[in-house]
Order: structure tokens, then sequence, then C-alpha cells
């Protein structure tokens, strides 16, 4: 069996739905637009065909997964297929006997993300009361032991507190805290002038970081994922194309990432239609952006494109206009100048308050 | 270390976070976690799969020493401490420094 092209993650977006309205939103601008959810039977019948093609772990997110009324019967097949499943959630909304019942039916972990260190910031940017409950779902997780992920999505306005973070962190005793820099693509990048950090708040926080993952050891693991911005080599994006995970979007769309369905002249499938392991092996869309074929002359002559597979074809085209280009993220991009400008940017407007746009199911805030 | 004893009372188990799959498609173990996991050789697994909580590092040296006549005990208990080792700084075993 070749490995090159296994899934070993698939990533169930169980809705689009979400209390919170945050303005770094990974779901597609315009979801509102998407069709109907798929039933509880389809979930469970792809469960079983990622599982037979090598699928180990599994993510339960959306949106926020917990309004889906059926994460109880989910639950239960990924354990019984052995899925390490991990549920993704902003821990709205949800009692603790209905986690201790997910408990008991073999989830694996939690992440719960928190938008700041403090209620008043972390309510501002998540656009609804949340924070107070956060800390008592992640209370929840630990008393259960469950395995506890903080996850933070960090920008201009909550950078600066990497500290209280990481004490947070430690305070709900999380076993992993992932201070993930947003990625601008959907709603980031709609919201970008007022999300990127500057260069210099990107490294005092990357240093801080640094020190508290030597410290915690073996007790808390620190990610920090630098905004690919401020990378001189672009991100291997999803270790690459169709190379290690799937992505079910709520309406049964199988895709190499969540915004791959953004990206004009695709074609992808419905799990509804066609068998996953079909979808995975022979569809054009899975097939796109496999291999060398497609890889533009910057990265067919550097050494760098079987470790970086040219970059995020999502960020090439909705920062170029050019799906096929290398990521604009790589210093050796011809377009790297779009970059730049948005570096000088962060820079120029360094400690100037700038509003964002709150998520909203018609793609454009009319507040 | 002459005698390839390490004295160390501990009894290594792994960590709730992780579990231990067999995995169909390579015919290895995989120990999975959060996010991610590691694909386990041979010997890593037959480690893995002592770490009980209820054998101290040298009873596992012992242990596998007695199916591995070639290798010294002395290299075996090395190999067992890299291993745990490089596991504990994930936080995949407890009761190992």
């Amino acid at each position: 069996m070749n490995n090159e092209y296994r899934p070993y993650t698939l990533i169930a977006e169980l809705t689009y739905r979400c209390p919170l309205r945050c303005p770094y939103c990974s779901n597609p601008l315009g979801y509102a637009g998407y069709g109907n959810e798929i039933d509880t039977d389809t979930w469970l019948r792809v469960f079983q065909e990622a599982e037979a093609l090598g699928v180990v772990h599994l993510n339960l997110t959306g949106g926020e997964p917990l309004l889906r009324d059926d994460l109880e019967r989910l639950i239960e097949r990924a354990s019984r297929l052995e899925l390490y499943t991990n549920l993704i959630t902003s821990g709205m909304p949800l009692t603790f006997g209905r986690l201790s019942r997910f408990a008991a039916l073999g989830l694996n972990s939690v992440q719960v993300s928190v938008q700041s260190s403090g209620p008043t910031e972390s309510d501002r940017i998540a656009g609804a009361p949340s924070f107070h409950r956060k800390l008592e779902v992640m209370q929840w997780v630990a008393s259960l032991e469950l395995p506890l992920t903080m996850n933070v999505v960090l920008h201009r306005d909550n950078i600066d507190e990497i500290e209280e973070l990481i004490a947070l962190a430690e305070r709900v005793s999380a076993d992993r805290l992932e201070l993930a820099n947003a990625q601008y693509l959907g709603w980031a990048l709609k919201n970008r002038v007022a999300l990127l950090p500057t260069r210099e708040q990107v490294e005092t926080a990357r240093t801080i970081a640094s020190k508290a993952r030597e410290r915690l050891r073996g007790t808390m693991e620190v990610i920090f994922v630098t905004p690919n911005y401020y990378s001189v080599h672009p991100k291997p994006c999803m270790d690459g194309w169709g190379r290690r995970f799937i992505v079910v979007n709520p309406e049964g769309l199988a895709l190499p990432c969540h915004l791959a369905h953004t990206l004009p002249g695709l074609r992808f499938d419905n799990v509804t239609k066609r068998d996953l392991a079909d979808i995975w092996h022979h569809s054009d869309g899975f097939n796109e952006f496999r291999g060398n074929r497609w890889l533009p002359d910057v990265c067919r002559n550097c050494d760098r494109h079987t470790k970086d597979f040219g970059g995020c074809r999502c960020q090439a085209f909705h920062v170029t206009g050019n799906a096929c280009a290398t990521d604009p993220a790589c210093s050796l991009s011809p377009d790297h100048g779009l970059i730049e400008s948005a570096r000088s940017q962060a820079s120029q407007s360094a400690g100037v308050p700038i509003l964002f746009e709150y998520r909203t199911g018609r793609g454009f805030s009319q507040a | 270390m002459t005698n390839g004893m390490t004295g160390d009372i501990a009894r290594p188990q792994l960590s709730l976070k992780v579990r231990l799959r067999f995995d169909r498609r390579t015919g290895h173990y995989l120990l999975l976690y959060p996010e991610t996991g590691l694909e386990l050789s041979r010997t890593a697994t037959e480690i893995v799969h002592l770490c009980t909580g209820e054998r101290t590092v040298d009873e596992i040296a012992q242990y596998l020493a007695q199916t591995h006549s070639d290798i010294s005990l002395v290299e075996i208990t090395r190999d067992v401490c890299d291993f745990l080792k490089a596991l504990a700084g994930r936080g995949l075993v407890q009761g190992f420094k």
C-alpha cells in the first residue's frame, strides 16, 4: 500500500452554525448560502469509509459541533471504529451531563477555544458573552480526566497577552496550548487590516512561548503557530494537497482543506453521491494539486517543494488571483510584494484601533 | 550503570491522552494523541506494551533481554531509557523523567 496519499485525519465540519461571531472564523464567507446539513446516517457511513481508507484521527468541528443533537451517536460510532476523536468546540451550549456522556461514549480529547485571557476582551472578540462559560467547561474537561487543548487564535489585539494566556492554560490544567496566529483566509483575510500583528509583536510572543515550552516540557505542550505572513517559507498547507487530510463540510462536500471549494474551476464531490475512497483516489478535485506537474516554475526549481508542496492553494488564489501560483507568503514568490505591503500596513497602523467585521451568515456584516 | 541497571523505582505507564491502536495498512502499532501520532517500530511496540505502570524500567529491560539474547542488557536498558525519555518529553508517559 502506497502511503504517499493516505488520509490520517478526517475533519468533520458538522455545521457552519455557531453561537460565536469571531472575525477570523475559518468557515467560508457567506456560509449561510450552503445547502442542508447531511444527516446522522450519512456521517456514520462517512466515518466507516474514512476508517477503511486509513483515517485514525477524527476532529469533530464546525461551526459549533455541540449544536448537532446527534453528537452522542457520532462519538459512539467513532469510538467503535477506534478513531481518536477530538471535539473542537467553543464550549457552548454544553452541560456537564452531556460532556460526561461524551466521555463515557469514548471521546478522546477536547479542544476549547478562548479569545483572550480576560472576560471583557474575550467576549468582545467572540461577539457574544462566553468567557466564563468556557472556563467552566475547561474545568469540567479536566475533572473528567479528558485531555484538554486550549486554543487561542492570535492577532494584533491579543498577541501581547501571551504570558497571561499561558498562565490561564496552566490554571485550567491544559495538556496542550495552541497559540495559533490567524491564517489570513476567509474571514481573517477580510479582516486582515484589523488582525495582522507587527513583526515585533510576533517575535516577542514567539520568544515567550519558546521559554514556556521549555519550562513546561512533559507537562503541557506549547505550540506556537507563526502567521505565514512573517515566515520566510510557506507552510506545507494540510501537509500537501490531498495527502493526509480529508475535510467533509456540513453539506457533505469532501475537500482537501476547509476552503478548497472557494477556489474557482475545481469540482468537488458530495459524500451523499460518491464513496469516500473513490473521491479520495479518483476525483478531479483531490487530484488537482497532487504531485509535481501543476507546480509553478519558482517551486519546480526549488528543493523545498518536497517540504512545502508550493504552500497554500487558497492563499495563492485569494491573494494573487491565481490558484496555481507559488504561495505569495514565500519570499521567492513573484507576488511576495503583496505580503510585504500587508506587513508594512500592519507596522504603520500599530497601536491605532481598527474595528473588525464580525462573521455573519450573510457573509457581510450589516452592523 | 555497569551492570545495566538504572535502580530507578518509577513504573512508567502511558498517559491518559494516549491511545495505542494497530494499523492494518502498515502492520505497525500507532501511538495516537491529540492532533498527531507516532508509528512504532516493533521494539518500540514491545516497550510500550510493557509500560503498564506495574514494571520498573529495569524490569522492562530484563523482560526484553529474555527475548533479545543477541543484545546486551546494558544496550537494552539504554534503548528503553532513550525511548521513554522521548515519550516523556512529549507527555506521553507518566512515571518516567
